[in-house]
């Protein structure tokens, strides 16, 4: 409908918008963990281990940021069926990261650890399940290029979406990094 | 390729356009798109539909805040009188006439989170970004318009729950705009902390999504998609102000968010984030460990960005209008946009100033007390070069340029209170007082509003192809800005005779009847300026539709790019090629030119800038 290409892009604007968001979900966390910094300094707290698990999800989500990094790969090298059955696989990859998160949750629940128990669980809770809200939504890009990926009619051959979607499972991929480190040195 | 015959050929395109009278808003675009009445008013990417959206809702907004302010004035200013109508409107919140404690606090909290968030943020911000970026760096919208849609409808979402959460059984909200914990985490502690006040938080985090997407666009569309020629130095001054106030929204916004989801973790999960031994209604409760102030700092870390996420808009605007209608370039343009970096970066290191009195460390204070004084500079840079622009120019009075020039006015005398406010030693005696309110009241609230009617009176040609009623704006100008000194300026005196803020009923503290007469002078001259705010509304709604209409695409006769465009542009901008750019855009006066477009080529002869 409207053409842009008169206009001198140097950076495809909708990567400059996917940086700039990740800047504002970076000040999110920041926000969180600041919060976190602050109580940790005041009585009462109450330090413990991380489950167990979370390192196995820490293992699923860098497996999984590999698998979109080849599917970009395979995409701009026109092989459709890696591609798909790529994607795919770091959905599911995603989604096992997701569950993996949940068990942790309810390990540190049988632990005694519930979500109102003390200020330094109820900050994991809530920290992580924010974190997996923003892979589950990474999980959902990955499906909607899935699907368009199956549509005969209209071929694309724009990488734009799927570098887009890439660099955002990276951050989410890196975000989750920090999160790990900065609840086992700040604990 | 030469402009002029490209200004040439668009002005033929337009005469066509008005010719054949079809407005379908695809002239120019090789193919034909039938747009139904949902997706050119209601689902609309066009930005300059979304501006017009973002507009018309914050006006709602801004008669229902004003009109609460009302309501409350008159139980301040007429504590013992009785008003029978307010029975009829309010129902029990007003049995026999008189607004109760609840209602008032109500109310209170109801204007500020409205006036704050519903129309300075996203009324001001959300018009004007998108309405001039894309016009004035030269683009055919913003760098994604369904992300643009998709903002304008986030706020609508949030306005529809903020409005239904007026009409629960407990009523809204009512810890006042800042919603500080305890009173805003436990439903038992007032009426107002029940439903109201999560329908309040699920609204400002709609409302956080709103905005972050709003403010990513404009970031992207005035990074990436300026055209030919338009070097960052090159753009007005109104982009450079949108463009600090995107950053300002990303950074902080998300931190608010942050904030608000503890916050509602405490409400619902059984959290103690910011809850620590407390007895409520004669009930211990477990909470255990938790911190209030930890709520204040994650919510001023937002809320003191937010308040220049108000004003710089209304700087941008009215440095644009100042320099347009005293045919003068602006002065110090460099310096301009030096201070409002100088301002975005300071606005994050200032938040504690909101917190002196919360048993903050006094050796922090000192830092924040410093910091806080420091953007006195910017703002004086800023007060000085505009006042250097208008000086001996030919000004032009129109109801923008009059506007403009009282925001510079009352920016000055509610700035000037701000280096009081923002010493921690003199906070002491005047925090929570009625100077803070009168403080902000002029510097935030009135000055921002100035802006909003400068830019609105100055653009409204650009939106609807027509002008608003000049006669009825200079009405509307001057009972406002003497109205509103009316209304803030006893205030200071209030406030430092320690008179306190939020309070419902003065009457019985014999130190304030001294201010009986005068509260009453005040809510008298409030109810006078809402009737003024209801002429301009009316002066727009009218001009929409029966304005005098323009003649000329470009009629204030200004340098910037949005008046290159056919005077009803369609979605796309510009009909042909979109114009390159080969000056700044303040060349008016210049080498014996009353103005010089920013589309025409530099000769040789010229004088340098």
């Amino acid at each position: 409908m409207i053409t842009m290409n008169a206009q001198r892009n140097k950076i495809h604007p909708h990567k400059y918008s996917m940086w700039i968001a990740m800047a504002s979900i970076t000040m999110m966390f920041v926000g969180f963990t600041s919060a976190y910094v602050v109580k940790r300094s005041q009585a009462n707290w109450l330090s413990f281990e991380l489950p167990a698990i979370f390192w196995v999800s820490t293992g699923l989500i860098l497996l999984s940021s590999l698998t979109i990094h080849l599917a970009l790969r395979q995409f701009k090298a026109r092989s459709m069926g890696s591609y798909k059955s790529l994607i795919t696989l770091t959905a599911l990859l995603g989604v096992a990261f997701a569950v993996c998160q949940v068990i942790g949750f309810s390990d540190m629940k049988n632990h005694g650890l519930a979500l109102d128990s003390t200020v330094s669980a109820s900050f994991i809770y809530v920290i992580v399940g924010v974190h997996i809200l923003h892979v589950l939504g990474g999980v959902v890009v990955l499906l909607i290029l899935f699907f368009r990926a199956y549509r005969i009619r209209v071929r694309t051959y724009s990488a734009v979406p799927i570098e887009v979607a890439a660099t955002y499972w990276h951050f989410v991929d890196g975000l989750w990094i920090y999160l790990l480190v900065f609840f086992s040195l700040a604990r | 390729m030469s402009n002029e015959a490209t200004l040439h050929s668009q002005d033929l395109l337009h005469h066509g356009h008005v010719e054949h009278g079809h407005g379908n808003g695809h002239d120019g675009h090789d193919h034909h798109h039938e747009e139904t009445f949902i997706s050119k008013y209601v689902f609309s990417m066009d930005h300059k539909m979304i501006a017009k959206q973002f507009l018309i809702t914050g006006i709602i907004w801004a008669i229902i805040g004003a009109f609460f302010s009302v309501l409350f004035r008159l139980q301040l200013g007429y504590p013992d009188a009785t008003f029978p109508w307010l029975e009829s409107i309010l129902g029990h919140w007003a049995e026999g006439g008189r607004i109760t404690a609840e209602a008032y606090y109500a109310l209170v909290t109801m204007h500020g989170t409205i006036l704050v968030f519903f129309v300075l943020t996203a009324g001001l911000s959300g018009t004007f970004s998108n309405l001039l970026i894309p016009l004035q760096v030269g683009a055919r919208d913003m760098a994604s318009p369904f992300m643009n849609m998709l903002s304008y409808w986030f706020f609508f979402l949030a306005s529809v729950i903020m409005m239904s959460s007026l009409f629960v059984q407990t009523g809204p909200a009512s810890g006042g705009w800042t919603s500080y914990p305890p009173l805003s985490a436990l439903g038992d502690a007032s009426i107002g902390s029940k439903i109201g006040m999560d329908l309040w938080l699920i609204s400002m985090a709609i409302f956080v999504v709103s905005s972050l997407l709003g403010s990513l666009n404009y970031i992207s569309t005035i990074l990436n998609m300026r055209t030919k020629g338009m070097s960052m130095t090159k753009m007005p001054l109104t982009i450079w102000a949108f463009f600090f106030t995107a950053v300002l929204g990303v950074l902080s916004f998300p931190v608010l968010l942050s904030g608000f989801i503890l916050l509602l973790f405490d409400r619902h999960g059984g959290t103690s984030f910011y809850l620590s031994e407390l007895f409520v209604q004669g009930k211990v409760l477990p909470n255990e460990g938790g911190s209030a102030i930890l709520y204040q700092h994650l919510f001023w870390f937002l809320g003191h960005p937010e308040v220049y996420i108000i004003i710089l808009p209304a700087m941008g605007m009215v440095s644009e209008i100042l320099a347009v209608n005293s045919r003068k370039p602006i002065f110090g343009y460099l310096a301009m946009v030096g201070s409002l970096f100088a301002i975005t970066v300071l606005a994050f290191l200032v938040w504690a100033h909101h917190m002196f009195v919360t048993g903050l460390n006094p050796f922090l204070g000192a830092f924040f007390v410093l910091l806080t004084l420091l953007i006195a500079v910017p703002s004086a840079i800023k007060v000085f070069n505009w006042l250097t622009t208008i000086w001996r120019g030919n000004i032009r009075f129109t109801p923008a340029s009059l506007f403009s020039i009282g925001f510079v006015s009352t920016f000055i005398s509610g700035g000037l209170t701000g280096i009081w406010l923002g010493n921690s030693a003199i906070d002491i005696h005047l925090h929570d007082t009625y100077f803070v309110i009168a403080h902000f009241h002029i510097v935030m609230g009135v000055s921002a509003f100035f802006g909003m009617f400068a830019g609105i009176y100055h653009w409204f040609p650009k939106m609807y192809g027509r002008f608003m009623n000049q006669t009825l704006g200079f009405i509307h100008f001057w009972i406002t800005l003497v109205g509103a000194y009316l209304i803030f300026w006893p205030m200071h005196y209030e406030g430092m005779a320690g008179m306190p803020r939020r309070y419902f009923d003065y009457s019985t503290w014999a130190s304030f009847n001294q201010f009986g007469g005068l509260n009453q002078f005040i809510s008298f001259v409030v109810i006078i300026v809402f009737a003024t705010q209801l002429l301009f509304v009316f002066n727009f709604f009218y001009s929409i539709f029966k304005g005098r209409k323009l003649t000329s695409p470009n009629p204030w006769e200004a340098t910037t790019l949005e008046w290159t465009t056919p005077i009803h542009p369609g979605h796309g901008n510009w009909p042909g090629e979109i114009p390159e750019v080969h000056r700044w855009a303040y060349d008016y006066s210049k080498d014996g030119k009353d103005f010089i477009p920013q589309t025409v080529p530099v000769s040789p002869e010229e004088s340098g800038h």
